[in-house]
């Protein structure tokens, strides 16, 4: 029954949150310079003032904010964030057709900088002066210090121009025929190269806390006393420690969410890779307003899952968390 | 070491100190040193090496060292030198300016919800949270496309998403100084409560806030540069992320023009990353007492 309540009270928290990005949405398009009658007249080719006017009544922007956000917030209701003038299709449908591309992306980036980053540290952490443990300082300094779209094109240039292992841009190879697996293996084979870039800020930052939370596990009583008792060592640092070592690296992977998904703009820019980022790209570049909205409530509503799914984890595997509230 | 020991010592102040064991760490010193010669090369440099990062000055893709352009040139056969030359004002100018707007709301936003508690806390910290939800360089983006890419307009959009880190961090030292007795103490003999924020409890709360605030600089830096890739700049001006945005579709024929701007970037940010440990080593008190 707790856990029920906790987890209403967490979607409850969501929805509040989602609101809120939907009300700064709006703000940001009722404040900005030039409105969708501008975009409507521009694309005419120029109209006077009467016909912006009366585009303005159409579309009720001649209406006081309240109600223009009233009724704003009752379209995104009914699914409507509106119709790009640019792509001439309705905004839910560009950004459903790219959020696959993204998800796919984020979150392989996300498990893969958490299972790498995990072993590293973990590795580091039983030798602490060993080759391991400098090497996972060194990616550490490399990952917070080289811009992620610099690292991918230098991977780009290596693994994909230099020695031609990887596909240069996409997500897959319209040429090849198949079935299901062909395809997934093709898809794979274009994520590879953009997935290491973007795991690549990510590793860094989770092998230094898995080093740093290993360490002071392994220094702890209940280790000292497993090792005492005469189990393997090997179990346990991977049974004992480990187990509390990782909850705090995947809280701060979780934190890390809304960080994910600006990475992958970039990674999406150098990789053309067809998800959100690269929709966003394109339609600031052709001011597409209400396309980029959509995109930025999208991507808030990616982060708030993403952050659920964290808490989710956390509390498989750390049983203390069970039951408790919020 | 025991109290009798420490009192016998000549008391000294306490950024000597900090001096001191900054200086130990050797990396953060070197890293000071290179910074130091990146900004007088982003100061000076364009007056020492007068070539215009607009001029195009010779033939597309001219490699570097031939042709007398140490660095070669890019796809529109500009100085890829002077590129970087006035590449470095723009970047450290807007990495420094919106690192200052973030620590100036960031400062804020954590001392009043870490002082006053209640009500306003929960709002602040909350505003926080959402802040957080929203994916930075997104939100930046939708701000200078809606609002137009001036220098002002790009440091105000790093700065308004990148300050949720610094509130927190305040917000922490606030929480645990407030309950100290020197402030009680401060209270107790009339200090407002202005005075208390800002004159008796942030001084004792800064070392973390300067550790953070370092780490900001690096990466309000690496955020510009990130915009600029996009194309999500001044026009009029020169920076590292542009170059590499727009020379980035001839890296077959020019990997090179590529590589040494995003190296400038990556040694830029690590000297300040470097300087950032050493300031935590130099600022951390539990470190000092070793």
């Amino acid at each position: 029954m707790r856990v029920l309540q906790s987890l209403l009270i967490r979607i409850f928290y969501a929805v509040v949150l989602l609101t809120a990005v939907l009300i700064l949405n709006f703000s940001l398009m009722y404040l900005a310079p030039g409105d969708v009658a501008d975009t409507i007249s521009q694309s005419m080719g120029g109209a006077d003032k009467e016909v912006l006017d009366q585009i303005r009544a159409d579309y009720g922007l001649d209406q006081p904010f309240p109600v223009q956000l009233g009724r704003y917030v009752g379209r995104i209701l009914h699914f409507d964030l509106g119709y790009s003038f640019f792509y001439n299709d309705p905004v839910t449908k560009l950004i459903l057709e790219r959020l696959p591309a993204t998800l796919l992306l984020v979150f392989t980036a996300q498990i893969l900088a958490l299972v790498v980053g995990v072993v590293l540290g973990v590795i580091s952490a039983r030798q602490p002066n060993g080759i391991a443990s400098h090497f996972v300082t060194m990616l550490a300094l490399f990952g917070y210090s080289a811009p992620v779209f610099w690292t991918g094109i230098l991977l780009l240039i290596v693994f994909s121009l230099k020695i031609p292992w990887f596909p240069v841009a996409g997500m897959q190879d319209v040429t090849i025929e198949g079935g299901f697996v062909v395809h997934a293996l093709d898809v794979l084979r274009h994520l590879v190269l953009p997935a290491i870039t973007l795991a690549s800020i990510f590793l860094a930052l989770y092998s230094r806390l898995a080093r740093a939370t290993m360490l002071e596990t392994l220094g702890s009583d209940y280790v000292r006393t497993a090792k005492a008792k005469g189990l393997a060592e090997r179990h346990v640092v991977y049974k004992h420690a480990l187990k509390n070592a990782l909850s705090p690296v995947v809280t701060l992977a979780g934190l890390q969410f809304s960080a994910v998904v600006s990475g992958a703009v970039l990674v999406e820019a150098v990789f053309s890779w067809p998800g959100l980022g690269t929709l966003a790209f394109q339609s600031i570049i052709a001011r597409d307003t209400p396309t980029i909205l959509g995109i930025l409530f999208f991507s808030a509503l990616v982060v708030i899952v993403g952050n659920l799914l964290t808490d989710l984890v956390l509390r498989m595997i750390d049983p203390r968390l069970r039951g408790r509230g919020a | 070491m025991s109290n009798e020991v420490m009192t016998t010592v000549r008391a000294r102040s306490p950024l000597a100190e900090a001096w001191d064991m900054f200086v130990r760490n050797h990396a953060a010193v070197a890293a000071l040193i290179v910074l130091f010669l990146i900004t007088i090369g982003a100061v000076a440099g364009p007056y020492l090496y007068p070539t215009d990062p607009f001029d195009m000055v010779w033939s597309p893709f001219s490699p570097p060292g031939e042709h007398g352009f140490l660095l070669g040139t890019d796809y529109l056969g500009r100085d890829l030198l002077a590129m970087i030359i006035n590449g470095a004002r723009v970047s450290l100018l807007i990495g420094l300016a919106a690192a200052m707007v973030s620590i100036f709301i960031g400062v804020t936003i954590g001392a009043v919800a870490g002082f006053y508690r209640g009500w306003v806390e929960e709002v602040l910290m909350r505003t926080t949270e959402f802040f957080q939800v929203l994916p930075t360089l997104l939100f930046s983006m939708v701000l200078v496309a809606l609002f137009g890419a001036s220098l002002a307009m790009i440091t105000f959009a790093i700065g308004v998403v990148s300050w949720t880190a610094v509130a927190r961090i305040t917000r922490a030292e606030f929480l645990r100084i407030r309950e100290l007795e020197f402030v009680i103490a401060s209270r107790a003999s009339g200090a407002g409560n202005a005075k208390l924020m800002f004159t008796v409890i942030l001084p004792n709360a800064m070392p973390p806030i300067i550790v953070q605030s370092a780490l900001m600089v690096g990466t309000a830096i690496l955020f510009e540069a990130g915009l600029s890739f996009l194309g999500l700049t001044d026009p009029n001006v020169v920076s590292w992320g542009q170059i590499i945005g727009s020379n980035r579709q001839y890296i077959l024929d020019a990997s090179y023009t590529v590589t040494f701007p995003g190296l400038a970037i990556f040694i830029t940010v690590l000297c300040i990353s470097l300087i950032g440990d050493g300031l935590n080593d130099a600022l951390n008190p539990k470190l000092r007492q070793r």
